[in-house]
């Protein structure tokens, strides 16, 4: 009998560390299943750097690196240069990849480097205890905006695919949402082009998952879900900003 | 060993790491190592290798961090201000065991300082600029010949060690030019070769092995108790037991010994000649190993030495380690110049004097 389903040998047989309801589990089995199905587990290279996600080489059945704070789009620009047939991709948080690494994002697009950036947003800093990201929204509560947050006080939250989206070397940038079935399949899609854009050589791909937090938002898993698309949806819009002809 | 050709500085230490087979290398512009990021992004191309011009020094020593756990041969560069940026990564590199060379074309300081050369960096790169247990292999050349032959070697320490190595020069040998011969050129490593030859680098499991995973981060103090413990300080034993080196000239008998490193050391020379036309009788202990410090060298100071004097562009940073290796055996004495400001050989054989009338 043919198997309607079979777990992605891209994920390694054990429990994670992730807390109930982190959507971490749903992107990283995405950017594995992809992997799987392109046939490219024994090639791929992946790069994570500080934050919750920095050991996602337990789980990720693939060569993978921990990179320094905010470094990933760097290490991995080098890592492509050594191996440039490999899959390289960054796997980044927002507190990483939106604030101290925001230098290394930008320049990565900006040179075009041929790796695949995939950006957990969840508006939060998750492993060190829920501080406000460059992401958290306004009126959100951290611990280091407990009243929320104001502009007058820390500005306004960054959108990163916006900013991505004026830089011509990034080719293919596109924000999904992991709240709902449907956006987990578009997210898969989106993971799929990403890598062919990276195979097809044409400029640095990136995706952004909307994600969830519910430890540091204080929330059971099923409020989070809500609360990312009443709250994070509307100033994140889900949209594709950017694709190339060759993989539409 | 090819024939000698004039060059710079910062461009025959390029080539040098070429001719090791350096085929990646990620530059920052900072006075006075421009001229390295310069001969690279020209020559690499030329022999497959692959060079970028980094938006940091923070994103260049990522970069070597990514080149070299991948398996490539990789090579950075900077002047002191730029090292400083590097530090974290230096740490991240120690404990991940990625094997890079890096120049420090040494500028003065502290701060943004100024350009001239200077050694005040002799705690920054032989203390760990960086956090945690770590040691980086710091070589101190006194001419470009020197440090090309010690480019040239510093990629295979790297490798045998798996530990970033630093060239640490100064702003002098960068930008003058001598005659030097680069030893011959090998080839580089092709992506096979380095799946066979470093197990550990990251290349894709092919489906041929379980997967590689490259840590910097442990949680569990045990587990970085018994890293540090059964990975790290091995290591540095034996580092300590076979790495070190000095050049000793004339210290047996010596009434004074002299001890420097790098360029200065050329300068300590002439002052010894000028103090041999006034019947002293000097020595000259020439590190060129920073880190591993060459405690071994100081046995051979015999009887007959009354004074040693540490010489270096520098508030007095390597003196300390002098120190340790006398070990109060005898006086150790300072001359300096700092910020930039370079010896001559009359005032150091003058201040040599005073300072055995002193003592």
């Amino acid at each position: 009998m043919k198997p309607v389903f079979e777990v992605t040998k891209g994920m390694r047989e054990m429990t994670s560390h992730y807390c109930p309801g982190c959507t971490h589990g749903i992107s990283h089995r995405l950017v594995m299943e992809v992997l799987d199905e392109r046939g490219q587990l024994g090639d791929a290279i992946g790069v994570s750097p500080v934050g919750c996600s920095i050991t996602a080489h337990q789980y990720m059945n693939v060569d993978m690196i921990e990179a320094s704070h905010g470094r990933a789009p760097a290490t991995a620009s080098a890592i492509k240069r050594v191996h440039p047939n490999a899959p390289v991709f960054t796997y980044q948080g927002d507190g990483d990849l939106a604030s101290i690494g925001m230098g290394e994002l930008i320049h990565a697009a900006g040179r075009g480097e041929k790796i695949c950036t995939f950006f957990v947003n969840n508006a939060i800093y998750g492993m060190t205890g829920g501080q406000m990201a460059p992401t958290t929204l306004l009126g959100q509560k951290a611990t280091t905006c407990v009243d929320g947050r104001t502009i007058e006080q820390a500005g306004s939250p960054m959108r990163i695919c916006e900013l991505l989206e004026t830089i011509p070397g990034a080719v293919y940038v596109e924000r999904v949402s992991l709240h709902n079935p449907a956006g987990v399949r578009t997210a898969k899609k989106a993971i799929h082009r990403a890598f062919e854009v990276q195979e097809k050589g044409l400029g640095y791909a990136f995706v952004e998952f909307l994600s969830t937090c519910p430890t540091n938002w204080g929330m059971t898993p099923v409020k989070a879900l809500d609360w990312l698309k009443e709250n994070m949806i509307p100033y994140y819009p889900v949209k594709q900003f950017k694709c190339p002809e060759e993989v539409k | 060993m090819a024939e000698k050709k004039l060059m710079k500085g910062n461009e025959a230490f390029a080539q040098a790491a070429i001719n090791a087979g350096c085929r990646f290398y990620f530059g920052y512009p900072i006075t006075p190592q421009n001229e390295v990021p310069e001969y690279m992004s020209r020559e690499l191309k030329k022999v497959g290798g692959s060079f970028i011009q980094a938006e940091s020094e923070l994103a260049s020593i990522n970069m070597a961090y990514g080149a070299a756990a991948a398996g490539g041969r990789v090579m950075i560069s900077s002047s002191s201000p730029g090292i400083a940026l590097m530090q974290e990564g230096f740490s991240a590199a120690a404990v991940t065991q990625a094997p890079m060379v890096a120049i420090n074309v040494m500028r003065s300081g502290p701060g943004i300082g100024g350009i001239q050369p200077a050694q005040a960096d002799y705690f920054q790169v032989t203390r760990g600029g960086g956090n945690g247990d770590y040691h980086i292999i710091v070589y101190a050349p006194k001419s470009i010949q020197e440090a090309c032959e010690m480019i040239y070697k510093a990629f295979e320490v790297a490798d045998e060690y798996r530990n970033p190595v630093m060239i640490c020069a100064d702003g002098m040998l960068g930008q003058m030019m001598e005659p030097v011969a680069i030893p011959d050129p090998i080839p580089a490593m092709t992506e096979e070769e380095i799946f066979e030859a470093k197990p550990w680098a990251l290349t894709g499991h092919k489906n041929k092995r379980e997967r590689n995973a490259i840590k910097s981060v442990f949680l569990q103090q045990e587990v970085l108790e018994d890293f540090n413990l059964n990975v790290l300080a091995p290591k540095y034993e034996k580092a300590m037991r076979e790495l070190p080196e000095a050049e000793l000239i004339d210290v047996e008998g010596a009434e004074v010994v002299f001890v420097a490193y790098g360029t200065t050391s050329r300068v300590v020379a002439e002052a010894m000649d000028l103090l041999a036309d006034e019947g002293i009788k000097c020595g000259l202990i020439r590190l060129k190993t920073l880190w591993p410090f060459p405690e071994y060298a100081f046995d051979a100071i015999g009887e007959s030495t009354k004074n040693v004097i540490a010489v270096e562009l520098s508030m007095g940073q390597m003196i300390q380690d002098v120190k340790l290796a006398i070990n109060g055996k005898l006086p150790v004495d300072l001359i300096n110049k700092v910020g930039g400001v370079l010896l001559d050989p009359e005032e150091i054989a003058e201040r040599t004097k005073k300072i055995m009338e002193v003592r």
